[in-house]
């Protein structure tokens, strides 16, 4: 990992929310950090470039429109790439880990309704020939104010 | 669901800002060429939107990998049913979990009920976040385990419509947020 100057650690840092509502955001967000506004383009531009941001852009809640749901699959070791390849094969899988567990393929399902995410779940089921559990969100506690970066 | 209301333009002005603003100088003048309407009508959409809580937040959104957080674990809880909320705002309320969910069980095989996901730079230093949970909250006597994250074999990034890349994904339908 490279070293961040900190202007860039106060971009990624305390910019996670509350991005300005008004015609030159970026201005304001300079004023604050007491720099140039495009200096503050240009680092942005730079962080997005190295990946190390994904956007400037919102963030929403799961569950703004259809269905979706957190399933996972227990899977032999050997067959663990084969079956990730025919999940992944499905459109609405939008992501797919390994974790370390008997049930060791966590993917995410999302589709436009309910019946349809069923359908979906059943059609992975037999194409991959083991069980899928299925884990749809019922409660969520947490505000979510971004990631609080450490700097050591 | 919160869909009722919104109109074709919301539904647009969500696709784009959720891609990411433009970096340049009048971001919200240039959605507005796009969607062909004022620079106060993007605005004053935004606006609308975050009023209806379904933004979770509205800025600079961080790679963890990419930024030394190599260590993703996503640690599963089984609380008794009577303590979950309880719980799950207690976890919740740390910074360095970024999700917690109650999910259902499925007995015999899958017990646990309640996930947060915990980014660290290492496992050290996922596991010493656990034990804190584990004190601070009371969680001695808890079932839980850590399923730290191995190959990721598909990760789409984050557009409108679809859940988070960092994100252990939501669960579903209308009951979600309530």
């Amino acid at each position: 990992m490279r070293q961040f100057s900190p202007l860039e650690q106060r971009l990624l840092n305390e910019f996670q929310q509350g991005m300005p509502l008004t015609s030159n955001p970026y201005a304001d967000i300079a004023k604050q950090l007491g720099v140039y506004e495009t200096t503050v383009l240009e680092t942005l531009q730079r962080l997005q470039t190295e990946g190390v941001i994904s956007r400037v852009g919102a963030v929403f809640r799961p569950n703004r429109v259809g269905a979706s749901t957190l399933a996972a699959m227990a899977v032999p070791e050997d067959e663990i790439e084969t079956i990730a390849a025919i999940i992944n094969e499905f459109e609405e899988v939008n992501h797919n880990y390994e974790r370390e567990h008997e049930f060791n393929l966590w993917f995410v399902v999302v589709a436009t309704d309910e019946d349809r995410l069923q359908l979906v779940l059943s059609d992975i089921e037999a194409a991959c020939g083991y069980p899928v559990l299925d884990l749809p969100l019922l409660d969520e506690f947490f505000i979510d104010l971004g990631f609080d970066l450490k700097w050591t | 669901m919160d869909m009722i209301k919104e109109t074709a333009f919301e539904t647009a002005l969500i696709a784009i800002i959720s891609k990411g603003l433009p970096l340049v100088k009048q971001p919200y003048a240039a959605i507005a060429e796009q969607l062909d309407c004022s620079e106060t009508e993007v605005i004053e959409g935004i606006e609308r939107i975050m009023m209806r809580g379904d933004l979770k937040r509205f800025g600079v959104v961080v790679r963890h990998r990419q930024l030394g957080y190599r260590a993703n674990g996503m640690v599963v809880w089984d609380i008794p049913d009577d303590r979950v909320k309880q719980v799950g705002h207690c976890i919740g309320q740390y910074a360095f979990v970024t999700l917690c969910y109650q999910r259902p069980r499925r007995l015999p095989d899958w017990h646990y009920n309640l996930f947060s996901m915990i980014h660290g730079q290492d496992r050290d230093a996922v596991t010493e976040q656990v034990k804190f949970i584990v004190a601070q909250c009371g969680l001695h006597d808890v079932d839980h385990r850590i399923l730290f994250s191995q190959r990721c074999f598909k990760q789409r990034g984050a557009s409108y419509r679809r859940p988070l890349p960092d994100s252990i994904g939501p669960g579903r339908g209308i009951a979600a947020n309530g």
